[in-house]
């Protein structure tokens, strides 16, 4: 087998993890370079926290394989554990500590000596800015000083790959930004993030995105890559009322690939540019109003959305 | 010790400090069980209530009654006058013996002949009865043999010389009183430090797992046994100082004597706690929940250490299979050199075979323990 030349950070082969029947993970395979931001993209229940958790050595892989920095995921673990960095996407810092303590205990389990841990802990506390809180029962802070001190003790130990569970479920938006700039200080750093979102914002963050779906990786690829890869056509945006007949309308319109509703518009997908004028006459001989027909870029959630019906419509041919 | 180790121990000390269940559970729990259960066991078998039925009435009826009376087994409750009272008073709990002397006792003693007096005792309460029925047959065997003493002397026999042939006297060695308190109390301090060890361990694991911290830990590189130790001893450290408590206020509450040496009762503690906190660390690793663990706990060692430890049951009269089943309890290996030290003195040299079981117990539940929590995540 030929050696990349850059070297990998996660190797992941037909990786697969069953619980009972279910099968929670199927057959998956993707490889991240180190230094990168990879961006792991699903829906409630696709199977993101199982892959990352198999990667961290929480669950035993059913089957496949997986190595981290190098390492396998199964026989080497332990090399794996000083490596890496792991946020869960339960809060799991201990709540009757206090900031400092948490950190110091995290530290001192990761071997970090006294000395370096006493400059972490300044650094951690100021990046996250807990300086004055320093004192605080972990339990007391609100939801995003928690995960940035989260965050902090994942790091403490200067870990070369940090796995982020949906690090950011659950806080406010200005939360969330600044959560994103830490994340980008630590990608700056040489650390290799392995995140997992449902968020599309975030996701136009990341420099690549594995995006999964029922336990299989459905595309993989940078965010514009996938855009441009999957919204073949051109994307119009349409304000109309009735918007249910326009929704019924424009299923039926000639030209037309797709239609979904987004928002309060409709997302609709039509082979050319041509199709447009002769789409507007089109609804207005139905008795339905446009306020707004214009062509946009694709946006991560359009991308998404049409890769989940191309796999939902696999899947239904599968079963025929 | 390895630097995973102090961490975790003293992450786990601030923990129990800052949890105010725990430290009820640490210092009220253990006196409280010692006050309820020291008094309410107690086989001593005293002041039974006596009633009596002398149906002779004579000078000799009354001499056997003040004996009975006088000791301090029994105390009288009642005088009788016929059958139908002597059935009432058992019936209805009045008397628990009754004492009943026969229109010829002293016709029969007068004319030198053996005479018989009926003893009716209670017998729903068996242990109770079977006390009572040997206090009795031990007065009246006693009594009867100061008649015959009188006799001969009313005969002219000098009896300066003579003495009753067999002088039946059992000697009760480690426990001169026989109070119950002195066999029951080292037992329930093992009781006592079994369910506090047990219960206080039980919860440590589960709790890390319903909070969701065990993840942080399982990706960190603390081996499993190095979170097993860091988290017993610190409970170890809390449970030294349960013992102390509870042999103190033993001591103080019940006036047990502490024959033998204060430093081995505690060094063999130490070996007694780690089993029964491996046991809860055990269950810690395989519950589900708190609430859970803390059941399993409390009943896995509640009873066996209550029936099958010799706290209250001896274990020579069980079956010889149950005997062996009790070698597993660490109870029962801590009440035998708890016993042996308090009320014999006992050294080290008498109980190194407890204290190696209890040694194998506690490797074993720690070990188990550490596989445990390796596989299940
Ligand atoms: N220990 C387990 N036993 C049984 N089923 C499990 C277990 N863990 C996860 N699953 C199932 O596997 C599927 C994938 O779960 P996973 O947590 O990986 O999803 P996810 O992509 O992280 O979703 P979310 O966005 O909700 O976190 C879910 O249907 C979940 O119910
Ligand atoms: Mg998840």
């Amino acid at each position: 087998m030929m050696h990349t030349e850059v070297p990998l950070a996660v190797e992941v082969t037909d990786l697969v993890k069953r619980f009972g029947a279910f099968t929670a993970v199927d057959h998956i395979s993707f490889t991240v370079p180190k230094g990168e931001i990879f961006g792991f993209l699903g829906p409630n229940g696709a199977g993101k926290s199982t892959t990352i958790r198999m990667l961290c050595g929480i669950l035993v892989p059913t089957a496949g394989s997986g190595r981290v920095a190098g390492f396998d995921v199964v026989t080497e673990s332990e090399r794996i554990k000083t490596r890496i960095g792991y946020m869960s996407q339960k809060f799991s810092l201990y709540e009757d500590l206090t900031v400092e303590e948490n950190i110091e205990f995290y530290g001192g389990v990761y071997g970090v000596s006294r000395h370096k841990l006493a400059e972490r802990k300044q650094w951690i506390l100021e990046m996250a800015n807990l300086t004055e809180r320093r004192t605080s029962l972990t339990g007391e802070l609100a939801m995003g000083w928690k995960q940035r001190l989260a965050l902090g003790c994942a790091i403490v130990h200067e870990p070369e790959i940090l796995f982020l569970d949906e690090p950011t479920a659950g806080v406010d938006p200005i939360s969330r930004r600044t959560f994103w700039d830490l994340i980008y200080d630590v990608a700056g750093q040489g650390v290799t993030v392995f995140v997992t979102t449902h968020y599309m914002d975030e996701a136009e963050h990341c420099d690549r995105l594995a995006m999964i779906y029922n336990g299989q990786l459905i595309a993989l690829g940078s965010p514009q890559a996938l855009k441009d890869r999957t919204v073949s056509g051109v994307l119009l945006d349409i304000q109309a009322q009735p918007a249910m007949a326009a929704l019924e309308a424009l299923e039926e319109a000639p030209g037309v690939t797709d239609v979904t509703i987004f928002g309060s518009a409709l997302h609709v997908i039509v082979e050319t540019a041509d199709a447009i004028p002769s789409l507007r006459d089109y609804l207005t001989a139905r008795q339905i109003t446009v306020t707004a027909l214009e062509p946009i870029l694709p946006s991560l959630e359009d991308a998404f959305v049409a890769l989940i019906e191309q796999a939902d419509q696999q899947a239904a041919m599968g079963k025929e | 010790m390895p630097q995973r180790i102090w961490m975790i121990m003293w992450k786990e000390f601030i923990q129990i400090m800052r949890d105010a269940r725990m430290l009820v559970v640490v210092i009220a729990l253990p006196v409280l069980m010692l006050v309820l259960y020291g008094y309410a066991i107690n086989f001593d078998v005293k002041h039974l209530p006596l009633a009596i039925y002398d149906q002779d009435r004579s000078q000799a009826s009354r001499a056997l009654i003040s004996a009975f009376a006088q000791s301090e087994y029994f105390t009288m409750v009642a005088w009788l006058h016929n059958n139908p009272q002597v059935t009432q008073a058992l019936d209805r709990g009045q008397a628990k013996v009754v004492l009943v002397i026969p229109t010829t006792y002293s016709a029969d003693l007068a004319a030198g002949q053996t005479t018989a007096v009926q003893v009716l005792v209670d017998g729903s309460d068996a242990t109770t009865a079977s006390t009572a029925i040997g206090y009795a047959q031990a007065m009246v065997q006693q009594h009867s043999a100061q008649i015959a003493v009188q006799a001969l002397q009313g005969a002219g026999v000098n009896t300066s010389g003579v003495s009753l042939p067999v002088d039946n006297r059992v000697r009760y060695w480690y426990n001169p009183e026989l109070k119950s308190t002195n066999f029951i109390i080292p037992g329930l301090i093992a009781v006592i430090l079994m369910m506090l060890a047990t219960l206080l361990t039980s919860m440590t694991v589960v709790r890390e797992r319903e909070r969701g911290t065990i993840e942080s830990l399982i990706v960190s590189p603390v081996m499993p046994v190095e979170l097993m130790l860091g988290k017993l001893i610190p409970y170890v450290l809390i449970a030294f100082f349960d013992v102390m408590l509870v042999m103190v206020a033993s001591v103080l509450l019940f006036h047990i004597p502490l024959v033998g040496s204060p430093v081995l009762v505690l060094a063999l503690s130490g070996i007694f706690l780690t089993a029964a906190l491996g046991i809860g660390l055990l269950i810690s690793t395989v519950a589900t929940s708190q609430q859970f663990a803390m059941t399993v706990a409390v009943m896995a060692t509640q009873l066996p250490s209550v029936l099958m430890s010799g706290f209250l049951f001896p274990i020579n009269s069980m079956p010889p299979k149950v005997q062996l089943l009790t070698l597993l309890i660490p109870a029962t290996h801590f009440i035998k050199i708890l016993r042996a030290v308090f009320l014999k003195g006992s050294g080290f040299a008498d109980l190194w075979q407890p204290t190696l079981f209890l040694l194998l117990i506690g490797g074993v539940m720690l070990g188990l323990s550490a596989l445990r929590f390796k596989k299940k995540v």
